[in-house]
């Protein structure tokens, strides 16, 4: 069913809501300014997939979020996404707001900022304006204006030069109000030669009604010169929950970005991973895994902009398709004129499990240079017969054939997750979506 | 029990086309069995038959090991009832490496609850690669990927070792191995030889029988055995090829449907 969106927000509603919030001016302003936007411009067109087919009218609406005093607080369906070490940095979300925080005296001591982006933006205004949306664009599309107008909670991780913060910094995006508008903003900024590790998830809890929501989240990375940022985040959220998610980072000279993107919803999803290598010496790698089951729809989209000259990126993606799920995964490379000696690679490949299931893997080169190196792999197969005799000719049951097949498949994503905990909870996430 | 293999007017077909035309063979525990052959003579459809492999239609006789009929089982119930079958052509399986791979296999040996310990397992591992002469790496290399021909077959042997079967069909294991390789992999035969295990040795040339003396030799033409004897076979065939054998049976075209 198509739900066509009268854009739910005008320049005169945002304002109001941001001024109910006490919100800073310049923060009203902006808001005021990509309602406004929103109102003209258009959805983002992915490849082969018609998003503005989606229920994308279920925006909700702001709702003040309670706060929290001990996580303990949460459902209990939500309890196996709290960090397990008591003292962690550790920030929720749930609907629209924050509701609780929690920064450890050695980050304090250390100059870190890691609080809700709405305080920061009242409390940081010169760390937080200069960078919010700086890497996404709010005129980019209406899906970004609608975002620039309506994020609520989010979060502003700052980390001052030279800071090297050793363990994860971890949050967690809760929906179970359909009714509420849940758009966190994620705002890194890695002062030059700092080094950070940020860990989500997003989740929704099944004690809220199947009615349609959406996540329209948006990530923002600044990574500074000689910084490096590592980004994890894992989704699963049920099927009424559409995830639009858009992730953007800009990398100045020898810095470095990874992602690794867990996708495993079990609605719609919208993906856009972008590393824009800005500074000579810059990376990027990223890392996406994804399983698609029932009628759910994905459009997976990673993207490397060379700017930099020795300019290196690292794309993969593995999905495995059950079911009439359908996932439309590209990865582009775009290296732009006088990025000499760049390098792109990338490397797409999806799994069928089922005859109805449908993927395509999509590599897009996109070079303006001719002194580079770019690299891509795509394919598209299902489970050999050769592979389950082999297997089965040792004795191993069909069903664990596959599943070690499947696994495997996914191994060299997995395994090269680089916090144990995200390792063992994808592995856990993948068994159960993949059982079920 | 000892073992005792029986395989009885095996009839095989692949895309329609019949291969096998009634094998007869009986293998007990301790006892070698050599089938030799020029290629394309049904060989290998035997061992792929008698392991199960989809693409193979038997279309009639019966395979039983100690009275258990292998023909009504799954494939991985055959391996489990004590078949291996050391294939000449063995899958590459990204992402899966040979010790977790070995490892579930071993366990679905076992009851649930009863899994190998990890360090009893690795113990057990890393001994019988030394064996073979195998770099332990291997252990954590992604199953046959990028493996050579020869460290292909080291591997199969490996798994042999570790799975310990009653019956072991060894197809073309010789093909691809250089000198040395060949003998490890014959004195890891050999040192499998018991009371209680039987073997099928497939091959095309006698030189692996240098190393593994068999016991009984059969000679494969036209999807049928054709000649048995001892030893003294495989020499003669190593000395004067297989003429003399077509010759004597009045056979102008060994080969058999796989134009």
């Amino acid at each position: 069913m198509s739900t066509q969106l009268s854009t739910p927000i005008n320049r005169s509603s945002a304002e109001a809501l941001s001024r109910s919030k006490q919100e800073p001016q310049w923060l009203a302003s902006l808001r005021a300014e990509a309602a406004e936007l929103a109102e003209t411009l258009a959805w983002p067109k992915p490849e082969k997939t018609r998003i503005e087919r989606w229920s994308l009218g279920a925006l909700g609406e702001y709702k003040a979020a309670e706060q929290l005093t001990r996580v303990e607080d949460l459902p209990a369906d939500v309890q196996p996404y709290v960090p397990q070490d008591a003292g962690a940095d550790f920030i929720v979300q749930r609907n629209s707001g924050i509701v609780f925080r929690q920064l450890s005296e050695q980050l304090k001591a250390q100059g870190v900022i890691f609080t809700d982006l709405e305080t920061a933006a009242a409390e940081h205004p010169e760390l937080v304006q200069p960078y919010l949306f700086s890497a996404v664009k709010k005129d980019e599309d209406k899906l970004n204006a609608l975002h620039a107008a309506l994020w609520n909670g989010g979060i502003f991780l700052y980390v001052p030069k030279n800071v090297d913060v050793e363990l994860p910094v971890q949050a967690l995006f809760l929906t179970d109000d359909p009714e509420a508008t849940f758009a966190p903003h994620i705002l890194i900024v890695a002062e030059s030669n700092s080094r950070v590790t940020y860990v989500d998830r997003v989740i929704s809890s099944r004690t809220g009604d199947a009615a349609p929501s959406i996540h329209h989240g948006a990530v923002e990375v600044i990574v500074k010169a000689g910084a490096q940022v590592r980004f994890a985040s894992i989704h699963h959220m049920h099927p009424q929950v559409i995830d639009l998610s858009v992730r953007r980072s800009n990398v100045e000279r020898d810095g470095r970005i990874e992602w690794i993107i867990g996708d495993l919803n079990d609605g719609n999803v919208l993906s856009d991973t972008t590393s824009s290598l800005d500074g000579a010496g810059s990376t990027s790698d990223v890392k996406v895994i994804s399983i698609g089951a029932s009628d759910q729809k994905m459009s997976l989209t990673t993207r490397a902009v060379h700017f930099g000259k020795n300019t290196d990126s690292l794309m993969v993606t593995r999905a495995v398709m059950k079911e009439q799920a359908t996932a439309i995964i590209n990865g582009i490379t775009k290296i732009e004129k006088g990025a000499t000696k760049a390098n792109g690679v990338q490397t797409e490949k999806v799994l069928m499990l089922s005859p109805k299931a449908r993927g395509d893997a999509n590599p897009i080169l996109l070079i303006d240079e001719d002194d580079v190196t770019a690299g891509h792999a795509a394919s598209v197969g299902q489970v050999s017969p050769e592979q389950i005799h082999y297997l089965m000719s040792r004795g191993i049951s069909k069903a664990q054939a596959e599943r070690l097949i499947i696994y495997g498949f996914l191994a060299p994503v997995v395994s090269e997750i680089p916090i144990e905990a995200v390792r063992t909870q994808l592995r856990e996430l993948l068994e159960r979506k993949l059982l079920s | 029990m000892s073992t005792k293999f029986v395989i009885d007017g095996l009839k095989a077909t692949i895309e329609d086309k019949e291969i096998l035309k009634g094998i007869n063979l009986e293998i007990k525990g301790g006892e070698i069995h050599a089938i030799m052959g020029p290629n394309g003579t049904g060989k290998s459809t035997l061992a792929s038959a008698l392991m199960g492999h989809p693409k193979y239609e038997v279309t009639g006789g019966t395979a039983e090991l100690n009275g258990e009929d292998l023909l009504e089982m799954d494939v991985d119930e055959r391996a489990l009832a004590g078949v291996f079958l050391a294939m000449q052509y063995p899958s590459e399986i990204s992402g899966v490496t040979n010790s977790d791979f070995l490892r579930s296999a071993i366990n679905a040996r076992r009851e649930e609850g009863d899994e190998i310990s990890l360090i009893k397992f690795i113990r057990q591992m890393e001994a019988k690669m030394k064996e073979l002469d195998m770099n332990p790496e291997f252990a954590h290399r992604y199953l046959n990927e990028g493996f050579s021909g020869g460290e292909k077959k080291r591997n199969e042997i490996l798994q042999m070792l570790m799975l310990d079967p009653k019956i072991v069909i060894l197809d073309e294991i010789d093909s691809g191995l250089d000198i040395d390789a060949l003998k490890i992999v014959a004195a890891g035969v050999n040192s499998m030889r018991s009371e209680d295990r039987g073997f099928l040795i497939i091959t095309h040339y006698q030189r692996l029988l240098n190393y593994i003396t068999p016991d009984y030799v059969h000679v494969m033409m036209q999807g049928r055995i054709v000649k048995s004897g001892g030893p003294e076979l495989a020499a003669r065939l190593e000395n004067e090829g297989y003429d003399w054998v077509k010759e004597e049976l009045g056979i102008v075209d060994e080969t058999v449907g796989q134009a």
